[in-house]
């Protein structure tokens, strides 16, 4: 008591945040405050969260309550001051709490074990004795081998009557508690690195397209005046393969009107070119299952081809820092593409034929003409047999083509990509749809964050302190060996900052293994 | 025989298992307990084949789609842990392995009472919620080696963490004599809770079972409908006061729960050790396998190791509370019935992250957005 009123309010804060209370209070706040960003729709449209809110207490409070959860800051809970203040906190919390024990925590590891007074050997919570047969000094040798074996750092001492061996293991496992300390903390530190030195942006990239840039949250493009400038921006960019300075240069502007113009458009320059060679989705056999949505990328740097990689979700592209993730596709409106044919006549003559819609063909070595009269980017048939389009995906392309014989119409049919077997002709032609190339985008994720690394160093920590800090543990072994004329009285103490039992069981096992083979000795 | 035929099997042993052990509770002759053991040990036996075949079956259909897939990858792509129905069994299995594993160790059969209830609960969820059972290959975002070990080291945890549930529970019980008792108050009111919402569900599936066809369906369509949700007005105050007047019971009689646990040969101190120790195993096994394996992969996957949605949030959630649990018992006068409370609202938030969050947020907003 005496001592808490001599305490200053440096002493007074400085012991507030190494609480544990605080520490579990916090726990107890951010798990309880997280459920609220779990229910509300975070980031989205008012409409959405006023609706759920009409669910949860009734349409007549809705349009009340939004407003105040709005300022309360619930729709976007996990970015809000409040929210923000309590991360903060716990990291003081864990930084204080770790720099207020570890003094001490790094005097038990550091400071080598002594033997124990005799006296002492009482007070220790767990202590065995037991009378051995056999010279004091065997017996010692014997104990000395055991407790190596076990791993455990050996010293002794000699007394009047005897010896004491004295040993410990695992006395850095104590900093178990910290390391897994600070692995959080290493992970909010590599969380913040990201938000302020990294980006989360996108690009939906047509086949056949290259982009030095890439699209982030910025303002809305109302009027034609903004249009016309974030056109001549991206046109700059795209003109120097993302290079904001060189870009500036091109426009005429200095450095940091430029940026400030990129910010607030939402556009993040790569600093290279990325460009789409293809874009395919595959499907588990004949079924519409998804199996795989794959794009061919190319890196250009300086005119040249620096990187060449096919990516699906799960296996993203890295290059020059910047991460890019399959994450979605589309068609491009309006696109005309180009499609891809491979004709293999009968006689095994085959030919890779590229043209636009309405374009004709021949089957290599024979009359027989073909034109592209219709397509579907995704073709289905009626029960009736009628052919339909049934949807804007290409879940199903598929060409109409129309054969000719000098002149003379003879047979068309509808030929898909995914079912080959429909382009074999009577005469015993295949004509197969490769492509229809250059009509869809890949929807990629492309991130920049350099603290990403640091994140991971925390994972890593994270294992390796929690392994630490639960399952192994700072061990003590005591044994007093006395001479007792033929015989030798052994009293042993142990303790263990962890699970006690475990450690019990271990040595009971060693001495029941050393009484054996003393026993077989004086047989 | 097939894969579904044997986990029916299984089912039905862990029920009778479960019918056996509250006889041992309430007769406490050996010979029962034995039987609850072994037909314990005939249904682990028969899931474990259910698993094995229906991976096999999995990896049939799987080669036969994918010829070009490596032996190995194969094997990993077709492991069955890939859905609600797949993750519910292995999590089941897990669990009843888990118990196993402590009524060999601690020589104890009385918490075979209140661990194959949840197996068997599980398992009957399955099929009252109607869940698909089909065998479907990887969709492109799930084909991926972090899968595996995600799904796994998750549903371990889980396993260990409801086995503290039940110990923790048990302790509670035990240690809780008077009925103001606020610890006492906490465990009858859950028990009470939990016992209401899954006759309700019970209800639900009884009146409309025909209509329907997932588990989302149920939630979002008929959820409660049947008794607190109906139509007619009297039907719901009814489900009310019954559920009410059953928490009650539960409340007033509660103590005959205490005096059957109490004439078992269990301590609560060994109560204690085990729901700390499956809390100690699990919560590594928790934070490596579901929260930081599960950011690497979101990471590879989306290119963000963290987007607060309320699957991670949820992990996050049930992570703070055992890590309340493991920092409690540092603290003064926490030991005991305090700690038993984290350890029980800690798997209320288990269920909620692995069902709920599917489940119930889903089928919220979901619903919000259809009318």
């Amino acid at each position: 008591m005496e001592e808490d009123k001599n305490k200053t309010v440096v002493d007074k804060i400085w012991d507030f945040f190494a609480s544990i209370t605080l520490a579990v209070v916090l726990f107890a706040l951010i798990a309880l405050t997280s459920i609220i960003g779990t229910i509300l729709e975070q980031n989205a449209a008012p409409e959405k969260n006023i609706k759920l809110l009409g669910k949860l207490f009734g349409d007549s409070l809705a349009p009340t309550l939004y407003p105040i959860f709005e300022k309360l800051g619930f729709m976007d809970m996990y970015h809000s001051w409040w929210f923000v203040t309590l991360l903060l906190l716990f990291a003081t919390n864990l930084i204080i709490c770790s720099i207020d024990r570890l003094p001490r925590i790094w005097k038990l590891i550091k400071d080598p074990i002594r033997p124990l007074p005799e006296e002492h050997f009482k007070n220790v919570g767990i202590k065995k004795e037991f009378l051995l047969k056999g010279k004091t000094e065997s017996i010692k040798n014997a104990f000395e081998h055991a407790i190596k074996k076990i791993g455990f750092k050996l010293l002794e001492s000699k007394g009047v009557n005897g010896y004491q061996l004295y040993s410990e293991k695992g006395n850095y496992t104590r900093l178990g508690v910290y390391i897994t300390h600070l692995s959080i903390l290493l992970m909010l530190l590599g969380a913040i690195i990201g938000i302020f030195f990294g980006f989360k942006g996108s690009i939906n990239l047509p086949e056949g397209k290259t982009y030095a840039m890439a699209f982030v949250r910025g303002k809305a493009i109302t009027n034609s005046a903004d249009e016309f400038e974030m056109d001549t921006i991206l046109d700059a960019l795209q003109a120097t393969e993302g290079k904001s300075a060189s870009a500036a240069k091109k426009l005429g502007i200095d450095e940091k009107t430029f940026e400030a113009k990129l910010k607030r458009y939402g556009v993040k320059p790569l600093g290279f070119s990325i460009r789409c060679d293809n874009f395919a989705t595959d499907y588990y056999g004949g079924s519409n299952m998804p199996k795989e949505y794959r794009s061919w990328l190319t890196v250009i740097k300086e005119g040249k081809e620096v990187m060449k990689k096919s990516i699906v979700v799960n296996d993203p592209l890295n290059y020059g820092g910047i991460t890019f993730y399959q994450s979605s596709y589309g068609m491009v409106p309006g696109a005309k593409g180009i499609f891809i044919l491979k004709l293999t006549s009968k006689t095994g003559v085959s030919e890779i034929k590229k043209m636009p819609f309405g374009e004709k063909f021949i089957i290599p070595g024979t009359d027989l003409e073909g034109a592209l009269a219709d397509f579907s980017p995704a073709l289905a048939f009626e029960p009736t047999g009628r052919p339909f389009t049934s949807g804007e995906q290409m879940t199903n392309p598929a060409v109409l083509i129309a054969f000719t014989e000098k002149g003379k119409p003879k047979y068309s049919g509808w030929i898909m990509k995914r079912y080959p077997e429909t382009g074999r002709l009577p005469e015993g032609h295949i004509v197969e749809l490769i492509d229809y190339w250059g009509v869809e985008y890949t929807g990629l994720s492309v991130r920049k964050d350099p603290g990403v690394l640091i994140v991971y160093l925390g994972f890593a920590a994270m294992g390796i302190g929690l392994f630490t800090a639960l399952f192994m543990s700072h061990k003590k072994l005591w044994v007093r060996l006395v001479d007792e004329k033929n015989s030798t009285r052994v009293i042993i103490a142990l303790s263990a900052n962890k699970n006690r039992p475990a450690f019990e069981r271990k040595v009971d096992k060693m001495i029941a293994l050393l009484s054996k083979s003393g026993e077989g000795e004086n047989q | 025989m097939s894969s579904s035929t044997l986990f029916g099997i299984s089912t039905i042993a862990y029920i009778i298992a479960m019918i056996i052990y509250i006889a041992y509770l309430a007769f406490r002759k050996s010979q029962i307990g034995v039987a609850g053991t072994t037909i314990t040990l005939a249904g682990f036996v028969s899931q474990t084949i259910a698993i094995l075949t229906r991976w096999t079956e999995s990896y049939a259909q799987w080669t036969a789609l994918t010829p070009e897939s490596t032996f190995a990858l194969s094997v990993m792509r077709s492991a069955p842990l890939r859905n609600l129905y797949e993750s519910l069994i292995f999590f089941v299995w897990c669990l009843i392995l888990a118990y196993l594993i402590i009524e060999f160790k601690y020589k104890n059969r009385s918490f075979g009472a209140f661990v194959t209830p949840v197996a068997g609960i599980a398992l009957a969820f399955i099929d009252v919620s109607g869940m698909s059972k089909e065998i479907e290959p990887l969709v492109p975002a799930l084909q991926s080696n972090w899968l595996l070990v995600h799904v796994m080291m998750s549903f371990i945890s889980y396993a260990t963490f409801a086995l503290s549930f039940s110990t923790g529970l048990m302790y509670l019980i035990l240690k809780t004599e008077k009925r103001t008792e606020s610890s006492y108050m906490f465990w009858t009111i859950t028990t009470g809770v939990f016992i209401v919402i899954l006759v309700a569900l019970g209800l639900d599936y009884l009146t409309f079972s025909v209509a329907i066809k997932n588990p989302e369906t149920l939630i979002k369509g008929y959820l409660f409908k049947a008794s607190f949700f109906n139509q007619s007005f009297g039907i719901s105050a009814l489900s009310w006061i019954a559920a009410l007047a059953f928490v009650f019971l539960v409340w007033r009689y509660g103590y005959v729960l205490r005096k059957v646990i109490s004439s078992l040969s269990i301590s609560p101190e060994t109560l204690e050790e085990i729901t700390y120790k499956s809390i100690a195993t699990g919560f590594p096994i928790f934070t490596l396998g579901g929260l930081i394996f599960g950011a690497i992969w979101a990471d590879q996957a989306w290119g963000v190791y963290w987007s607060w949605d309320p699957k991670e949030t949820w992990s996050l959630i049930t992570w703070f509370v055992y890590a309340f649990f493991l920092h409690s018992r540092l603290l003064r006068g926490w030991r005991g019935k305090k700690v038993a409370i984290v350890a029980v609202v800690g798997f209320v938030a288990v269920i909620f992250t692995y069902l709920g969050v599917n489940l119930l947020l889903s089928g919220l907003h979901a619903y919000g957005s259809l009318e």
